[in-house]
C-alpha cells in the first residue's frame, strides 16, 4: 500500500532505456528546483526575523543577511506595548470565537432546513444563497457601509462579527453539499422514534456535520485572521484594532523603524505558525474539500 | 365554546404534527440568516443599483438623480477603466502561478524525501496575514537610501552577483511585476494543495493498467493525470480570472495604489470612501459585478458541456 502513495515519478518521464546518469540528473534537478522554491519562500521571512532582533543603528548599517550581533528583544517589547499588537490579538480572538460559533450555528441550521425540507420557500432561499455568493465582497462595501452606519454599528466590534456571520455563504454551501451525502433514512428513523425536527437537527445532523464544521473552521480562521479591509473600514479607532489593522498602523509612526515593524510581523505570524504546525494535515484536507465544493 | 376548544386542539395538533413542525422549524431556523442576508447583502445590492444612478455622498444627504451620468463618466474618463490594465499583470501572473503550482504538485506527488517539509514551507504563506505579507514585500523590494534604510533583500541578493540596485517599487511597469510576484508568493500554496489533492485522488489501478500497457512518464501525465485534474485546473483558472479582476489587498498595502499600481477595486473603494462619490463607486461596483457574472456564466456553460 505504501507504494501506492507515490503515484508517478519524474524519473519515469525519461524513457526506460535512459542511462542511469540522466536519471540521477533528473533527481538532482527535482530537489534543486524544490529547494530554490522553498528558499524564495523562506528568505523574505528570515530577513524579517533577523531584522526584528537588531538595534536601529545596526538595522541601518548592516547587510540584511547579517545576523544580529547581539539579539535584541526590545523591538518586540515596543511592538507589544506601543504598537497595539496585544490588543489586536485579543480583539481578533474575540471576533474569531464569536463569529465561528455564530457561523456554525446559523450555517448548519440554514443548511438543514434548506437541504432537508423540500418546500417552495426553502428552494427559493437556497437559490438566493447560491446567487448571492457571486457578489464581490470588497466592492459591496460601498453600500454595506451605509447600512452599518444606520444600524449604529460603525466603529463597533459587533459590525465585523455580524458581517462574518451574516455573509458567509460559502459555509452554508459547504454544509449543504455535505448534507447531500448524508442519508435521509437516519432522519426518518429518528422521526419514527418520535424525535422532533429541532431534535433531529441537534442530535443527528449536527454531530454528522462534524467534518464539514472542521472545514468551515479552517476556512473561517484563515479568512478572519487575515482579513484587513473589514476592520480597516468599519473599526478605525485604535481600541478596536485587530491584528491586521494594528500591524497596518505601524507603517505610520514607525515608518522608518523597520525593526519594530518586523517584530510586529513576527508576533502576528506566530499564532498562525503554531496552528499550522499543530493542524497541518487537517488544514490541507479541509481546504481541498472546502474549495472543491465551492 | 366546544367548537373553539376543538379548533385550539387542532392548532396544537398541527404544531405537534410534522407538517406544522416543518413550517415552524423553517421559520425559526431561517429567521436570523434571512434577516442578516437581507440587511448585509440584499439591501446593499439593491441600493447599489439605485445609487449608481445618483450623485450622493457617504451620508446620503440630498441625493440627486443623474440618470446614466455615472456610467458615462466611467466609460469616457480614462482614469477609471484604465485601472483594469493592471489586472492584466495579475491575470498573466495567475497563469504562471498555476503552471508552477502544477509542476511543484507533480514533483511532490512523486517519490521524494522531505515531501511534507517542502509542502509545508511552500504552503505556509497562504496562511499568513495579508498585511504581514505586504509589509514583508515592501522590505523585500526596498531601495536603500543609506540614511534610514539599508538595501532591501532583493537588491542585496543582486549585489552578491555584482549587480546594481534597482528601484523596484518606483519604476513604472516593474512595480506591477513585483506586486504580482508577491501575490504569487502568497497564493501559490493553495493551488499546490489543490493539485496534490486532485492527483492523489486518481485511483492507483489506473496507473497499474497504464504500466501494463507500457506507458512512459510523459504519457502517464498527459493521458491519466491531466484529464483527471482538468476540472480542477479549469476551476482554479476561473478563480484566478475573478481574483485578477478584483485584486485589492497587496497593491493597496504595498504601494497604496501609487505609481500606477491601482486596481479597479482600489479605485472603487477610493472613489466611494476617499472622494466620497458613493454614486460613482456604486456604478463601478456594478461594472465589476457584471464582469464576474459573465465569467461565472461562461464557466457554468463550459462545465455543463463537458458533463
Amino acid at each position: 500500500m505504501a507504494e501506492n502513495k507515490h503515484y508517478f515519478d519524474l524519473k519515469d518521464y525519461t524513457f526506460k532505456e535512459t542511462p542511469k546518469s540522466v536519471r540521477i540528473l533528473f533527481q538532482v534537478l527535482k530537489y534543486a528546483f524544490l529547494v530554490v522554491c522553498c528558499l524564495v519562500v523562506i528568505i523574505p521571512l528570515i530577513i524579517v526575523l533577523f531584522g526584528s532582533l537588531k538595534t536601529h543603528d545596526e538595522y541601518i548599517q548592516s547587510n540584511v543577511f547579517a545576523l544580529p550581533a547581539v539579539p535584541q528583544f526590545s523591538n518586540y517589547v515596543t511592538a507589544f506595548n506601543q504598537g497595539n499588537v496585544l490588543r489586536g490579538l485579543f480583539n481578533t480572538m474575540i471576533i474569531l470565537v464569536i463569529s465561528c460559533f455564530g457561523t456554525i450555528i446559523t450555517g448548519t441550521m440554514t443548511a438543514f432546513v434548506v437541504q432537508r425540507f423540500n418546500m417552495m420557500f426553502t428552494k427559493v432561499v437556497k437559490a438566493i444563497f447560491l446567487i448571492v455568493a457571486l457578489l464581490p465582497s470588497i466592492s459591496m462595501q460601498v453600500t454595506v457601509f451605509q447600512i452599518v452606519n444606520k444600524l449604529g454599528l460603525y466603529d463597533n466590534m459587533a459590525a465585523p462579527i455580524i458581517m462574518y456571520i451574516g455573509t458567509d455563504i460559502i459555509a452554508i454551501q459547504i454544509f449543504i453539499q455535505f448534507l447531500d451525502n448524508i442519508s435521509v433514512s437516519l432522519d426518518e428513523s429518528a422521526i419514527l422514534d418520535g424525535c422532533s425536527y429541532p431534535r433531529v437537527y441537534w442530535s443527528i445532523i449536527l454531530p454528522m456535520l462534524r467534518p464539514a464544521i472542521a472545514t468551515v473552521l479552517v476556512i473561517k480562521f484563515v479568512g478572519i485572521y487575515n482579513d484587513f479591509y473589514t476592520a480597516q473600514l468599519y473599526m478605525p479607532s485604535p481600541k478596536n484594532a485587530v491584528v491586521s489593522t494594528a500591524l497596518y498602523t505601524f507603517v505610520g509612526p514607525y515608518g522608518a523603524k523597520w525593526e519594530i515593524i518586523f517584530a510586529g510581523i513576527i508576533i502576528c505570524i506566530i499564532p498562525t505558525l503554531v496552528i499550522f504546525l499543530a493542524l497541518q494535515k487537517s488544514i490541507y484536507s479541509n481546504l481541498v474539500s472546502g474549495s472543491v465544493k465551492e | 365554546m366546544s367548537a373553539n376548544v376543538k379548533q385550539k386542539r387542532t392548532l396544537l395538533e398541527w404544531v405537534r404534527g410534522y407538517t406544522g413542525q416543518k413550517y415552524i422549524t423553517t421559520v425559526l431556523f431561517l429567521l436570523i440568516p434571512i434577516v442578516l442576508l437581507t440587511l448585509f447583502t440584499l439591501i446593499p445590492a439593491v441600493n447599489m443599483v439605485i445609487f449608481s444612478f445618483q450623485e450622493r455622498d457617504q451620508l446620503g444627504v440630498n441625493p440627486k438623480w443623474i440618470g446614466l451620468d455615472n456610467y458615462v463618466t466611467l466609460f469616457t474618463d480614462p482614469t477609471y477603466l484604465s485601472t483594469f490594465k493592471n489586472c492584466i499583470y495579475y491575470f498573466f501572473g495567475s497563469f504562471i502561478q498555476l503552471a508552477l503550482a502544477l509542476l511543484i504538485a507533480t514533483i511532490l506527488c512523486s517519490k521524494i524525501k522531505f515531501g511534507n517539509l517542502f509542502k509545508g514551507i511552500l504552503f505556509f504563506p497562504y496562511m499568513m496575514n495579508g498585511v504581514a505579507v505586504s509589509l514583508i514585500f515592501r522590505r523585500f523590494f526596498q531601495k536603500g537610501d543609506g540614511i534610514t534604510n539599508s538595501e532591501g533583500t532583493l537588491n542585496t541578493i543582486l549585489a552578491l552577483f555584482g549587480l546594481d540596485p534597482v528601484k523596484w517599487l518606483s519604476t513604472p511597469g516593474l512595480v506591477n511585476v513585483c506586486l504580482v510576484f508577491a501575490s504569487i508568493w502568497r497564493y501559490i500554496g493553495f493551488d499546490i494543495i489543490m493539485f496534490i489533492g486532485a492527483i492523489q485522488s486518481i485511483s492507483p489501478d489506473v496507473y497499474e493498467a497504464a504500466d501494463l500497457d507500457g506507458a512512459n512518464g510523459w504519457q502517464r501525465f498527459w493521458y491519466i493525470v491531466f484529464p483527471s485534474i482538468r476540472s480542477i485546473v479549469a476551476l482554479q483558472l476561473v478563480l484566478a480570472i475573478k481574483g485578477a479582476a478584483s485584486v485589492f489587498e497587496i497593491p493597496y498595502i504595498i504601494t497604496g495604489g501609487r505609481n500606477d499600481t491601482s486596481t479597479f477595486v482600489i479605485k472603487t473603494i477610493d472613489t466611494a470612501f476617499v472622494y466620497k462619490k458613493v454614486g460613482l463607486g456604486s456604478a463601478m461596483a456594478i461594472v465589476l459585478l457584471l464582469i464576474i457574472l459573465i465569467i461565472t456564466g461562461i464557466q457554468k456553460l463550459c462545465f455543463r458541456e463537458r458533463k
